[in-house]
């Protein structure tokens, strides 16, 4: 440790019982901080160990089956994952772009009495439970989606659209930050250019704002991809690829709905048990793997000569 | 000048597409508060479920809900706030520290329904505590972590390095300093960071369904390590898989989460705001 700490607290004298359990609160503390490594380790460890037993009691290639129909011991994976991305791409497709431009809207075009009410309203949705949106999904978004001529109102486009409203207030805000981020005299020079305000937005926050941006959307996706109760109430949950030209007006089932809907009733010890743990596994890698992308670029912001 | 008409069309669609994203909110909103107060009543929260639960209150959900709330906090608070004083005050930039944010971030980023496979993988099957209100609050407390951790180590940080070298001047000691100066001036702002991970774990379905919740007991939970029902569950429940269910006490139930969820967010932002307000620096 530093000397002059050591100097500070061989001059001071504090009270007896503070000075003897003062390692010990500081080793405390010091527990305390490392617990996020212990944990994430923890976490990964527990579904590695949980799943194993799938990957040795079914060939690998069985993974690649079409069909999920765990009762005759086929775990064909593809139909979830294609659940799952198919769901995921809708929920993006509809959250990256109404998100971008509202926090365009927000940052740079709103008045900002408009911004006070607005921006509540963003943080509101985002303090909705998952499960009353899923809800909402459920009694009245899937009959008007119905009405559009699907079979059914349960699909892949309704989750996605549920979905799209939970990813907007994560892309939102920090697209956000990463637009306010951009230095006034960036604007001030463009405008003074001769470039109206939306060549100004288009041509230089935009731009400038990208890093932010891409974050926002990784950031956006992750939440999608493992999001559950939502979308386990709306898409419908045949395990079935869709197919064709009305494959997002199919049900679909994604492998958080999998994992929430059977491990209830499964056999613990069972296969079933262990490919759904696998699942998990799974889940958690893609998650890492998009957050730790995403924390990286924020990092490279951060110590980069952008933003400020 | 076209440039201008450019702008004036620009701005034109992009406020349109804002408020396209805003007026469903309003509806979503709007809809849960009319018709959830048609089955909304004093009885409605009080009584037990009757007649395979299409009769009678939530009031098991709701106790339920609370005590996996209390739990969570619990759980996450001695937790949360020392890793954030540990970020704040003994971090030193570098590879450890570094990997701890990226746990950080990571933990954030788990989906919940993983967060509920590590609970009865750990909690209820390897420790053996059951599915009970210990693991549901212990599997709420680690997702609630890293909400926690950065809204407090931001307050910590935000105290003045003066107010740390007057009273290491002074002759206190770095931990007397953080637990005379630093903490009392970051409470606020560590409190908000307390109630918003709570407010999330409140409305959480996904991390109890297998560490805590029950479909339907026919008594409240008479200890820690009982069974539960709980509110988002219970939503859940009469929702999807309880037939010839009326819609009323649906949309009551999704009222009463979504009005503890809400108020949970607006006591932290009070919080904030007022601190703010107050703050002397």
């Amino acid at each position: 440790m530093d000397a002059s700490r050591a100097a500070l607290s061989r001059t001071t004298r504090p009270t007896r019982s503070g000075n003897r359990m003062e390692p010990w609160i500081e080793r405390a503390v010091r527990l305390a901080g490392l617990s996020a490594i212990f944990i994430v380790a923890l976490i990964f460890i527990f579904l590695i160990r949980l799943s194993l037993p799938a990957l040795t009691r079914i060939p690998l290639s069985a993974f690649g089956d079409l069909r999920w129909y765990p009762i005759e011991e086929r775990f064909g994976l593809v139909s979830l994952v294609v659940g799952s991305l198919l769901v995921t791409a809708v929920a993006v497709g509809i959250a990256v772009p109404l998100g971008l431009v509202t926090a365009i809207y927000l940052g740079e075009i709103a008045p900002p009495w408009l911004g006070d009410i607005l921006k509540p309203l963003i943080e509101i949705l985002a303090g909705i439970p998952s499960i009353v949106l899923g809800f909402v999904g459920w009694v009245a978004l899937a009959p008007l989606v119905q009405r559009l001529g699907a079979p059914t109102g349960l699909t892949a486009f309704t989750g996605g659209l549920i979905l799209a409203y939970m990813a907007l207030p994560t892309i939102i805000s920090i697209a956000e930050d990463a637009i306010d981020a951009v230095p006034k005299s960036y604007r001030d020079g463009s405008l003074a250019l001769g470039a109206t305000r939306w060549q100004t937005i288009y041509r230089v926050v935009l731009p400038a704002a990208r890093s932010g941006i891409v974050t926002a959307v990784m950031l956006g996706i992750g939440r999608a991809v493992g999001e559950t109760m939502a979308v386990m109430m709306v898409t419908g949950n045949a395990a079935h690829v869709p197919r064709g030209t009305s494959m997002l007006f199919q049900p679909v089932r994604t492998m958080t709905a999998t994992i929430a809907a059977e491990m209830g009733e499964v056999a613990r010890g069972g296969t079933h048990y262990h490919v759904l743990f696998l699942i998990g596994a799974l889940l958690f890698l893609i998650t890492f793997a998009i957050n730790s992308v995403a924390a990286r670029l924020v990092g490279r912001r951060r110590t980069g000569e952008g933003g400020g | 000048m076209r440039r201008q008409q450019r702008q004036r069309l620009a701005f034109l669609l992009v406020s349109g597409v804002a408020w396209a994203v805003t007026i469903p909110i309003m509806l979503v909103i709007g809809l849960i508060a009319t018709r959830g107060l048609e089955g909304m009543s004093w009885a409605f929260l009080t009584e037990m479920p009757r007649e395979g639960m299409v009769e009678g209150g939530i009031l098991p959900a709701l106790v339920g809900t609370v005590w996996l709330t209390i739990g969570t906090a619990i759980v996450a608070m001695p937790l949360a706030i020392g890793a954030a004083v540990y970020l704040a005050e003994y971090a030193r930039p570098g590879p450890l520290t570094s990997a701890i944010r990226l746990a950080i971030v990571n933990l954030a980023g788990i989906p919940s329904i993983v967060y509920g496979l590590f609970g009865l993988g750990l909690f209820v099957l390897y420790l053996q505590l059951g599915t009970s209100i210990v693991a549901g609050a212990l599997t709420l407390g680690l997702m609630t972590l890293p909400v926690v951790i950065s809204t407090a180590e931001e307050a910590i940080r935000a105290v003045p390095q003066e107010f740390r070298l007057t009273s290491l001047s002074l002759g206190a000691s770095r931990w007397q300093t953080i637990r005379h100066q630093v903490l009392p001036h970051a409470l606020p702002g560590i409190l908000t960071g307390v109630i918003l991970g709570l407010s999330r774990a409140a409305g959480e379905t996904a991390p109890i369904l297998f560490t805590a919740a029950a479909y339907y007991l026919p008594s409240l939970p008479s200890s820690p390590a009982d069974p539960t029902m709980a509110l988002p569950y219970h939503l859940y429940v009469i929702a999807t898989q309880v037939p010839n269910m009326p819609l009323a006490p649906q949309f009551a139930t999704a009222l009463t989460l979504m009005l503890i969820v809400l108020s949970l967010t607006v006591a932290a932002s009070v919080v904030r705001s007022s601190y703010r307000r107050r703050r002397e620096w």
